[in-house]
């Protein structure tokens, strides 16, 4: 491999003034470049976002503290859901998609390379805006201030009569920016597996991470959408004078909830999806058996993706639909839970009869196993409509989304991360940091959430900046803190071992696992160009038929 | 198959005594409350209808979700421990196993049936609980939701109050539920009561309903659920439950314009020549402001501040020289008044019983 098809900027600082690599980078079109530019990008809001939910957890370590003011408290809340959704989850998401995607189909690029950096600037350019709103937020004032209405930013809230400064225009400006990156991504990635597969992958022969990706990318589409035109409705309220959502002008507050779940609740998938993905990929791996039920999972996810479209009324269970609206949400909320019940079996079939390697990444699979198994529960309970009467907006609901986010999505990102670092570095992670990250952030993770659940039951509502004592709530809140102190642990230790594995892990080879899809028969990091030149494939795994001439998998299919 | 159903009774035990645990914690952190304290916000510690039926299907669906926690959890655990790479395994593969379709068809049939009961037994709540037709004698609130506080108004009694709602206890051989109308004068509030019943929005523009016909006396906590602006968290709520005389002794009290003292003339002047009087109403004076709480029995309640701080002088002074003190980012504007005036009109608040 000649030295010019090494992606890595470090390894070529000797040979390009750093003015160069710069220039490389910002300018690249190559899909593993912006893969990692995705994926660093959302490290460093991943950052923020932490530090924001730090604030909170501080603030909330006893009943009436005053660590910040009210203000800052609502601000924290509102910037850590909308960072960790829009440029934390999403990015990174999209990151191992461009990088990952094109290797497993045999591509030598995304269909539209320069779409694609396109996306990802616009995706770069909302962080900014959303980040710049501390600085320029209230405009006349010179004070700055942060969006402070909420994630789902609910009318009335947002007109000027309630949100006079600029900080809610951040708000809607970043999102609007952002979701034009995602579309542009979405489109990209249906483009690509659609059109540029190698020869012999066929649809039903595509590993089961393209498949997602492909469903994922389809339902961004389908989401990203209606938020979109929402915020330029928002926009025409606030600037044109119009009344979409202004209740005092005859607006109807409850539209934008509707505008925002039909997007917000297929957005969980759009996350969860290629969590999935990841674990549909890694899990084989590591039992050293193919997927179990490999088209019951494609047929699972996609019927993940209809149904999904249709249960965003459950997050408005206490606005007061009628009891027909009611029940229909609530069945389709619990049918959504068959085909994702399925998965997890198919994720146990799998593992069942294997010889299960308990490598970092693994590790964090069957964390992620566990911990989506109890988050898709507590989602049955509050998909019982009166059950959510009492459990919707309260520490319960909390706690539910943040299993499925942190310990679901999170925890499938770092066995992500573990698994294919070494491809994209050549080096691997240290497994013994590795070993740290997982058991202090399994730690860290439980003490926070499974808490959560307790003071929800208890009545303690969500978004509120102090509490009042005699509640019982201070000790439960107290052990919240600490474990979001040994999560902030965790991630430390695992930054660490990106940064220090980076320059002093093992080489990694082509194929460190012993793993059976394209990404790794070219080297790691694969040169620019992917495969000198394009393979073919009998089967859905190509390399397992390489080494085991003896026994291919495309003698069955 | 034996062996099958033994595993079954085996995993329904270990449920029970997951959930009995799980009751047991509850209960430790749900203690009764003592002598005259409010009682606490436990959803399962229901002292309503509607509260106790979400309670009883809260633990129908979480006996049914525990079984499948317990279930899928063997499984996972079995297979990590069974299933483990042993060195003497080294280079060689497992039985590569494609899928089974057998399996697959029971692990979607027994799940859709799993969700057809829950739903059943879910829809059976909804409808019982939302469909409720009100009866004779029920007694009717409008609760108004405010930028931080609430305002209750019983049309039929001609009473207008302030965050501590006043409701009749109700006899289940002779029922007197209350029938909340939920309006918001601004933005999104959600009227929260744990232990009388589930939540419901006060969304500006779109009225809602719910009712509660609470079966113990007593005050019962709660508060604003929905964000709603800078001090959500301070929107607290007081539901004092009465037994049927002390009800109907507090309707006549609440039913009388504001007593007159010509003790705190001079406070009176301060309160109707200041801004006061454009946002607080007095019954039987010029103020009828309504933007804020109503003020013409005001200490008939415990607190102030929508449950910020107790009803005292001194913090009637505090809240009317620096609302930020107490509750920072109130709409209430600090009044700058002079310590003399000061003085006077939380002496003519204080009469105002």
């Amino acid at each position: 491999m000649s030295s010019d098809a090494i992606t890595i900027p470090a390894l070529e600082v000797q040979e390009k003034p750093w003015v160069d690599l710069l220039h490389e980078w910002v300018t690249t079109v190559d899909h593993k470049r912006l893969g990692i530019l995705y994926i660093v990008y959302a490290l460093v809001f991943l950052m923020l976002g932490g530090v924001e939910a730090l604030i909170i957890r501080i603030q909330l370590v006893h009943s009436h503290n005053d660590f910040v003011s009210p203000e800052v408290f609502n601000r924290m809340f509102t910037m850590h859901g909308t960072t960790m959704i829009f440029f934390v989850a999403m990015p990174i998401l999209f990151g191992f998609a461009n990088y990952l995607v094109p290797l497993m189909i045999g591509a030598r690029d995304m269909a539209f390379p320069r779409l694609n950096a396109f996306s990802f600037w616009l995706s770069a350019l909302g962080g900014f805006l959303l980040y710049f709103s501390f600085l320029g937020g209230s405009g006349l004032y010179g004070a700055g201030s942060a969006p402070d209405v909420g994630w789902w930013s609910y009318a009335p809230l947002t007109a000027h009569a309630f949100s006079p400064g600029h900080s809610s225009d951040y708000w809607t400006l970043a999102l609007l920016v952002s979701g034009f990156g995602s579309i542009g991504t979405a489109i990209n990635i249906l483009a690509t597996i659609l059109c540029l597969r190698c020869p012999g992958m066929k649809l039903n022969r595509m590993p089961l991470l393209v498949w997602l990706n492909l469903v994922m990318a389809g339902m961004v589409l389908i989401a990203i959408t209606p938020l979109s035109a929402a915020q330029i409705m928002l926009l025409i309220d606030r600037y044109l004078g119009g009344h979409f959502f202004d209740a005092q002008a005859g607006g109807s507050a409850v539209l934008w909830m509707h505008f925002f779940w039909i997007f917000g609740h297929p957005e969980v998938y759009v996350l969860i999806i290629p969590c999935f993905a990841f674990m549909s990929e890694i899990i084989p791996v590591f039992s050293r058996k193919p997927i179990f039920g490999y088209p019951v999972m494609v047929a699972a996810t996609v019927c993940i993706a209809f149904v999904s479209m249709s249960v965003w009324a459950h997050h408005m269970f206490t606005i007061g639909m009628n009891s027909y609206a009611n029940s229909f949400f609530t069945l389709t909320t619990m049918a959504v839970g068959v085909p994702t019940g399925i998965k997890i079996f198919n994720w146990i079939g799998t593992m069942w009869g294997g010889r299960i390697q308990f490598k970092t990444p693994m590790l964090f699979s069957i964390g992620f196993l566990f911990q989506f198994l109890i988050a898709g529960l507590t989602g049955i309970m509050m998909a019982a409509s009166p059950f959510d009467w009492q459990l919707s907006l309260s520490y319960f609901v909390v706690a539910h989304f943040h299993y499925v986010i942190v310990g679901g999505i999170l925890f499938a990102l770092f066995a992500a991360f573990y698994y294919w670092y070494p491809k994209m570095t050549g080096r691997m992670l240290s497994e013994r940091l590795g070993k740290w990250h997982f058991w202090l952030f399994l730690i860290g993770f439980h003490l926070t959430f499974d808490v959560m659940h307790i003071l929800g039951l208890l009545g303690m509502p969500r978004r509120i900046y102090t509490y009042e004592p005699g509640r019982g709530w201070d000790t439960l809140n107290f052990v919240i803190t600490i474990g979001a102190f040994i999560q902030a642990l965790a991630i430390l230790v695992f930054a660490a071992n990106l940064v220090i594995s980076y320059f002093k892990g093992a080489r990694a080879g082509n194929d460190p696992w012993d793993a059976w899809t394209l990404e790794w028969s070219v080297s790691s990091p694969p040169p620019a160009y992917n495969f000198a030149t394009v393979p073919t494939v009998a089967s859905r795994r190509p390399l397992w038929d390489l080494k085991h001439p003896e026994d291919p998998d495309s003698r069955y299919e | 198959m034996s062996m099958l159903k033994m595993k079954s009774s085996t995993l329904r035990f270990l449920a029970q005594t997951m959930l009995l645990l799980f009751w047991s914690a509850m209960a430790g952190w749900a203690s009764e409350p003592k002598g005259s304290s409010p009682h606490g916000t436990n959803i399962f510690a229901p002292a309503s209808t509607p509260a106790k039926s979400i309670a009883d299907l809260s633990v129908f669906v979480l006996v049914i979700t525990g079984i499948i926690f317990v279930v899928v959890f063997a499984l996972l655990v079995y297979s990590v421990v069974k299933f483990r790479g042993r060195a003497m395994d080294a280079g060689r593969e497992p039985v590569q196993v494609y899928g089974s379709t057998q399996i697959e068809l029971a692990w979607t049939i027994i799940p859709i049936l799993i969700v057809v009961v829950l739903f059943l037994a879910t829809a059976r709540v909804i409808h019982a609980i939302q469909d409720a037709p009100e009866p004779a004698g029920a007694v009717d609130v409008a609760v108004i939701g405010h930028q931080y506080w609430w305002e209750f108004r019983y049309p039929e009694l001609g009473i207008a109050t302030a965050n501590e709602l006043h409701i009749p206890v109700s006899d289940p051989s002779h029922p007197t539920p209350t029938f909340l109308q939920l309006l918001s004068a601004d933005t999104d509030h959600s009227f929260w009561v744990p232990e009388l019943a589930g939540k419901t929005d006060l969304i500006p523009n779109h009225p809602n309903r719910m009712w509660v016909d609470p079966q113990r006396t007593g005050v019962f906590l709660g508060q604003c659920a929905q964000y709603c602006g800078v001090q959500h968290a301070k929107m607290l709520i007081r539901v004092s439950v009465d037994g049927p005389e002390d009800f109907a002794a507090w309707v006549r009290t609440q039913q009388k314009p504001a007593l007159e003292d010509p003790g705190v003339a001079a406070g009176r002047r301060v309160f109707e020549s200041n801004a006061c009087m454009n946002c607080h109403t007095v019954a039987g004076t010029p103020a009828d402001g309504r933007f804020g709480p109503d003020l013409t029995h005001l200490m008939s309640r415990a607190t102030i501040a929508a449950g910020a701080a107790q009803n005292t002088r001194q913090n009637l002074r505090l809240w009317v020289q620096n609302p930020s003190a107490i509750k920072p980012g109130s709409l209430m504007p600090a009044m700058k008044l002079s310590d003399a005036d000061l003085d006077a009109v939380v002496s003519y608040m204080e009469t105002l019983r």
